[in-house]
């Protein structure tokens, strides 16, 4: 048989993806001994222009992280979708646009603005308000840039994806068995999301009571929890009940934070976001409006909270503004 | 804002006194706005956030959340979730930029034939001076616009 050709790419990430790769451990070597990595820009220098050269279909594998914020992003997803048999949405910001995502509250105009002008560290030392241009002209010719968006798309709004394989990053049990399912052949149904079908309450070892009541929202920096209780209870919201599983049993818990949601909305929930406000209000222990008021104004950033990675993909996306 | 706008309201009623309360403005002859779309749900406690943002994102101008009482609920205290999850649902539409008149919760009583009445066509009031509703990068507005 021969190698397997697999491209890792990165787009609008922080390169922790690729480092979840090494930590399949011996695994690497296996898959140094199955695939060619003929495009990985975290750990060696690929070139595009190779890629471009390769005949359509010929790559077996993308593994695409990061959602979609420029043009160079959005190049490359077209390219490698059109050079590669299989396109697998690589961790929770190619799969709903995860962290960077949430920049999708504002118009990319007001982030260029508190970048480059208003940050406190930048704040007066750029008078002329320089920002990089897609375009500048200079002597030798023109030289450009990529272009941004005025949102993160996800990848699967850009090109059509096979698997999913969600986290932040993608847990090593999960990447093992992708790798192990494409060596084998024995890949899922396309569409699927690889991971587990339960929620990541249902893997916690934290204690449940039956009748769980929050009488008070606390920050984790502002209370020492019960590392026995679940968390939700001692008024630190958690994002499992609306979590797919797939993290390795609940391991933030067992680190005592709460959980972020990275492996996104388990099956047959569309917003994880709305689903999770749901769970976490109807546990408010207050009848009356005032009061219920009193203890939601605990809650600081309503989106930054429930769509810590899945705002590109929730149903009303950037909202209005 | 569009001349002759017509807003388009979506209401979840609970079944056993605000869908009631909405037969009974009809038994009444009360003047309800046809902007109203009802879809009968068996408690207000059933309409999960996700319902409400899913009206909004097919085109709903307004919703409208309509349960029992406080203390009357059929089911003891569905209203009181209700009344917490929209409370909570109140901030999140806040900080995605829609209007608070867009959204209301409210309660009808079987007998409330009036009010029924009164609240969907104060509803359709505040939604007609707010105008039509656009989600940003809804599929029906997608641009994808290309910073350069």
């Amino acid at each position: 048989m021969s190698k397997l050709k697999v491209v890792f790419y990165w787009a609008a990430s922080c390169g922790g993806c690729e480092v979840s790769l090494l930590d399949t451990n011996e695994k690497i070597v296996e898959l140094g001994a199955i695939a060619d990595i003929l495009l990985m820009p975290l750990a060696f220098d690929g070139k595009y222009h190779d890629i471009e050269q390769l005949k359509d279909g010929e790559i077996d594998v993308t593994f695409f992280n990061g959602g979609t914020r420029s043009t160079e992003h959005e190049h490359l997803a077209k390219l490698l979708r059109q050079k590669s048999k299989i396109m697998v949405s690589y961790g929770a910001c190619a799969s709903w646009g995860g962290i960077p995502g949430l920049a999708n509250q504002f118009h990319v105009e007001d982030i260029l603005k508190c970048v480059y002008e208003d940050t406190a560290s930048i704040a007066g030392s750029n008078p002329s308000k320089t920002r990089p241009q897609v375009k500048t002209d200079v002597p030798e010719g023109e030289l450009t840039i990529p272009g941004l968006y005025d949102r993160v798309f996800p990848l699967d709004e850009v090109v059509k994806v096979d698997y999913y394989l969600p986290g932040c990053p993608p847990h090593v049990d999960w990447v093992v068995k992708t790798i192990d399912a494409i060596a084998a052949g024995k890949l899922p149904p396309a569409g699927s999301v690889i991971g587990s079908s339960k929620t990541v309450c249902d893997e916690c070892k934290r204690e449940k009571s039956s009748d769980r009541k929050i009488k008070k929202f606390h920050r984790v920096h502002e209370i020492i929890t019960d590392p026995e209780k679940c968390l939700l209870e001692q008024g630190i919201i958690c994002s499992g009940p609306a979590t797919r599983s797939g993290c390795g049993g609940a391991k933030c818990l067992d680190a005592n934070m709460p959980c972020r949601g990275c492996y996104g909305p388990p099956p047959g929930v569309v917003d994880q976001g709305a689903k999770l406000l749901s769970v976490v209000a109807s546990m408010i222990d207050a009848n009356e409006e005032e009061e219920i008021e009193k203890i939601l104004s605990d809650i600081k950033d309503t989106i930054g909270t429930f769509y810590q990675f899945t705002l590109p993909k929730s149903i009303l996306k950037g909202g209005v503004k | 804002m569009i001349d002759n706008f017509e807003p388009r309201i979506v209401g979840f009623l609970c079944n056993w006194c605000s869908y009631a309360g909405a037969d009974q403005a009809g038994n009444q002859h009360k003047e309800v706005p046809p902007n109203l779309k009802i879809v009968r749900v068996m408690c207000s406690g059933r309409v999960d956030p996700q319902h409400v943002v899913k009206a909004f994102q097919s085109g709903a101008d307004g919703v409208m959340v309509l349960g029992c009482h406080p203390g009357d609920c059929h089911y003891k205290e569905g209203n009181y979730k209700a009344l917490r999850r929209m409370k909570l649902l109140e901030k999140l539409l806040h900080e995605l930029g829609i209007e608070k008149d867009r959204f209301k919760l409210d309660w009808v009583s079987a007998s409330e034939g009036d009010k029924f009445s009164r609240v969907t066509i104060e509803m359709v009031e505040k939604v007609k001076k707010l105008g039509p509703l656009t989600i940003r990068y809804n599929k029906n507005n997608e641009g994808g616009e290309r910073h350069e």
